[in-house]
């Protein structure tokens, strides 16, 4: 008997969402009358998420603001380069986590201030990570 | 032939540590390692302690009045009760938790029973449950395993005092030796329903700690002490037999609940049901003279018929301003059947309960109006009379309405961290 390889051949899924304007309308583009509820799209796990709000101005250069909202999540792994909610001295600080080749720093977006480098023996906590900013317009 | 024996049930009581603290802390990561106390309604009494402030000598329960001296002494923090935050903690470890099994049940606002039974890797299961709800809620807990509701409530004492369990303790992995060597060092006021109050009583008949009680006399133990104890006892042995409300400690927080004779799938019935809950709920608060501060709402299907769709949901509430008027009360539960009903299930059974329970005297004595407490219950007396005879909510009492004017003593009380929109706490960017 010969194995059948498997093909590596990605197989192409077209997702639209009701637009087909034939025939009657299908039930099943009933959920699309529901208008857009922000909780399902803000937050992947409800339990976990906390607002924030910010003070300071180290983080403008990615558009975080003094009195933005922001929504994190303690439930994802802070990876390299997530933007976190870092405990930092007994405060709560929003930096960009660095974590390459055994260093940590906590690092900010704005040239004026420097990174913090996390020595050994020094304790960093993160609280969790930033998922979204919430940043009025108007 | 052979008979079958049913396999040991596996309850894991998931019990939260300091829990109030916990919340605290979550928010103010200046208080790690600091003793800290929360303080109940109008900071009349100690309610929660952190371990620091437990080993520094104040008790649960202790009056402010009579702590004070001792905590500022030793610098210990006293904040006051925040049960918007505490709430919404609650609720959100009650969510997590339930998606460890299909049957699980609330006991209060920090306990709740999961049924673990029939599950492989038990160990790493409960080690899973406490990494998570510390991981997500930043709320350490404790986890005990026991085959009866009594004995998982022992083996999460045990978990919580023993440091070399990290948290976690399985009754049921101990061999018989094991198991009366353990209980025979735990004093019996230590199990869930005896209490300060019946351990005197019962070392009387030379029954002082948990082992004696598990070994005594039945009938003796019946006709001294009532069915309630030979259930505790039944339960020692392994037979689970209690039902949670049988064994509420007093005063500590009230349950109403019942199951239905059919079904129920309508948010309607659902709401008359629970409706009548909570005039038994709030007639024993006032029969007690006392005001609640916290309310939870818990809708069961029917875990016996496990083809159907299981759904076991509870939400938790702060009644901002404590009361004991079925009305208010009344109101929440209403607004909390409409969070947690789903259509697509049938509902066996449902409750409430109330918690954060203070009595009027303490309430009052802050108060600038000078009221008599037996006044006031003569006043609800007649206001029950009242309603009784011309349907209810004709009469009400302007005092469980205008609570916010008479201004609950709470100096020390943190920001609604989670619940409002203007306390977020802020963090330095």
């Amino acid at each position: 008997m010969q194995p059948i390889p498997i093909q590596a051949v990605p197989v192409l899924l077209s997702s639209f969402v009701a637009s087909v304007h034939a025939g009657f309308p299908s039930p099943a583009a009933d959920h699309c009358q529901k208008r857009v509820d922000l909780n399902e799209h803000l937050i992947r796990n409800k339990e976990a998420t906390f607002l924030f709000r910010v003070r300071g101005d180290s983080m403008t250069g990615i558009g975080i603001y003094e009195g933005d909202t922001l929504l994190v999540d303690r439930s994802i792994d802070p990876r390299h380069n997530a933007i976190v909610l870092a405990v930092l001295n007994n405060e709560f600080a929003i930096k960009r986590l660095y974590r390459r080749g055994g260093v940590v720093k906590l690092i900010a977006e704005n040239p004026i201030y420097p990174p913090i480098q996390i020595k050994q023996g020094e304790e960093l906590s993160i609280w969790g990570v930033v998922t979204f900013n919430l940043h009025k317009l108007y | 032939m052979s008979v079958q024996s049913k396999p040991t049930q596996q309850l894991a009581l998931i019990d939260c540590n300091n829990f109030y603290v916990s919340c605290e802390r979550l928010f103010r990561p200046d208080l790690a390692g600091k003793p800290v106390v929360v303080l109940s309604n109008n900071d009349g009494c100690v309610v929660s302690r952190s371990n620091e402030a437990k080993e520094i000598g104040i008790k649960m329960g202790q009056p402010w009045f009579q702590a004070k001296a001792l905590a500022e002494e030793h610098n210990i923090l006293a904040l006051s009760s925040n049960y918007a935050l505490y709430a919404d903690l609650s609720n959100r470890v009650m969510n997590l938790l339930a998606e460890f099994s299909p049957r699980h049940e609330v006991y209060s606002i920090d306990e709740c029973f999961v049924d673990l039974t029939g599950m492989a890797e038990l160990r790493s299961i409960s080690y899973a449950m406490r990494e998570r709800v510390m991981r997500w809620t930043g709320i350490p807990v404790c986890v005990g395993i026991g085959p009866t509701k009594t004995l998982a409530k022992l083996a999460n004492f045990i978990a919580k005092k023993h440091p070399r369990s990290k948290g976690v303790f399985n009754y049921n992995a101990l061999t018989d030796t094991q198991k009366i060597k353990l209980l025979s060092r735990i004093p019996v006021d230590e199990v869930w329903g005896v209490g300060r109050k019946l351990a005197p009583r019962l070392a009387e008949y030379g029954i002082q700690n948990v082992h004696e009680l598990r070994e005594a006399h039945t009938p003796t133990l019946r006709s001294e002490f009532g069915v309630v104890v030979e259930k505790i006892q039944r339960e020692l042995q392994e037979v689970a037999c209690v039902a949670m409300e049988e064994v509420t400690p007093p005063r500590k927080q009230i349950i109403a609940s019942r199951s239905f004779g059919n079904p129920v799938h309508d948010v309607a019935s659902l709401k008359a049901a629970v409706a009548l809950f909570v005039e038994t709920a709030c007639a024993k608060l006032r029969a007690q003279q006392s005001h609640a501060a916290m309310l939870q709402v818990f809708l069961h299907t029917n875990r016996f018929r496990s083809e159907l769709p299981q759904y076991h949901p509870v939400m938790a509430v702060p009644l901002i301003t404590p009361t004991d008027s079925s009305l208010i009360v009344n109101r929440w539960a209403g607004l909390l059947i409409d969070q947690l009903w789903r259509p697509e299930y049938a509902y066996k059974k449902a409750g409430v309960m109330l918690s954060e329970i203070t009595p009027n005297t303490q309430r009052q004595n802050d108060l600038f109006v000078e009221s008599e407490p037996a006044e006031e219950s003569k006043l609800m007396a007649v206001l029950d009379r009242v309603n009784q005879r011309f349907g209810r909510g004709v009469v009400r009492i302007s005092s469980q309405d205008a609570g916010e004017e008479w201004g609950m003593r709470q100096e020390r009380k943190s920001p609604a961290y989670t619940t409002s929109w203007v306390e977020l706490p802020s963090a330095v960017a």
